[in-house]
């Protein structure tokens, strides 16, 4: 049981989870970063998922499924809003039809994951709030935002680079 | 995502209607007193149709519900409906619960931290 503290916000419908683990930093993102990894904890017992794409970068996308007891396949899917690896990703969570688009009738979760150092171990910090669908269009706009900012940035440092000793 | 127990579109609607502070303080009042809409009105900087419209909005989500008593329609916060949403909310909580469990076993060792939980999750 790695989980410390657990705080409920009915107000703004706002969970906060702190787990603290016995491994580096890196480790636990690798959690995260690799979907073969991710797929071992992501669904419970009974609904092991199963990521297809998974783009951890701004605006990228991860799209999954689940499988159920009975054959059933509920699917989902996240929309990567931004994320700085190894310590934060954001990203919300939805559920998806059949066909893997998301499912605008139902709610999706907001998710925001932070990594830090402690102790010799990582704090993980999760806060997840439901949001809205027009919740979701911000999001994706200002993972876009943030994607550009992202590419400007390395070319700066691509420019830099080739800038070279004069 | 967790399974909810509220049907989709429902969900949608609830949620909607409580991811706004006027409306989720209209559903604390309401709980409290069952105000009339003129009476609610009179209590935030805005018009009485913008109160009315977030009313309406409730209304539908199944939040609270209005009854003619005299000449006066009163607002009722539906406590049944807030719970459930409340339920969602700790369904999400499990959630997460399970996978921070499961991401600890993942990573193999044995966390230091008291385990106030006598029920041990086994693996393999």
């Amino acid at each position: 049981m790695s989980v410390t503290s657990i705080d409920k916000d009915y107000d703004n419908l706002t969970t906060t989870l702190v787990a603290d683990f016995d491994a580096p930093v890196d480790e636990v993102w690798q959690l995260w970063a690799d979907p073969r990894k991710l797929e071992r904890w992501w669904g419970p017992p009974t609904y092991p998922a199963t990521f297809e794409k998974h783009d951890l970068a701004p605006g990228g996308e991860v799209t999954y499924f689940m499988t159920g007891p009975e054959g059933d396949r509920p699917r989902g899917w996240w929309r990567v809003t931004s994320v700085d690896p190894p310590t934060s990703l954001r990203f919300a969570d939805g559920f998806a039809s059949d066909d893997g688009t998301p499912n605008e009738e139902m709610p999706m979760v907001n998710v925001e994951v932070r990594l830090s150092d402690r102790d010799n171990g990582t704090r993980m910090e999760i806060r997840s709030t439901y949001g809205s669908r027009e919740e979701l269009d911000r999001l994706i706009e200002m993972g876009a935002l943030e994607g550009l900012q992202q590419a400007v940035g390395q070319m700066d440092a691509l420019l830099a680079a080739g800038a070279g000793p004069s | 995502m967790v399974v909810d127990e509220l049907g989709g579109e429902a969900v949608d609607d609830v949620f909607r209607a409580l991811a706004d502070a006027t409306r989720r303080d209209i559903l604390r009042r309401c709980a409290e007193g069952d105000p009339s809409v003129s009476r609610l009105a009179e209590a935030y900087p805005m018009s009485f149709a913008s109160v009315q419209k977030h009313v309406a909005v409730l209304e539908r989500a199944g939040l609270v519900s209005k009854e003619r008593r005299g000449r006066e329609r009163r607002v009722h916060t539906e406590l049944a409906a807030v719970n459930r949403a409340q339920q969602v909310l700790d369904e999400l909580e499990q959630t997460w619960r399970g996978r921070a469990e499961r991401m600890s076993d993942l990573l193999g060792r044995r966390p230091n931290a008291l385990n106030p939980n006598p029920e041990e999750e086994t693996t393999g």
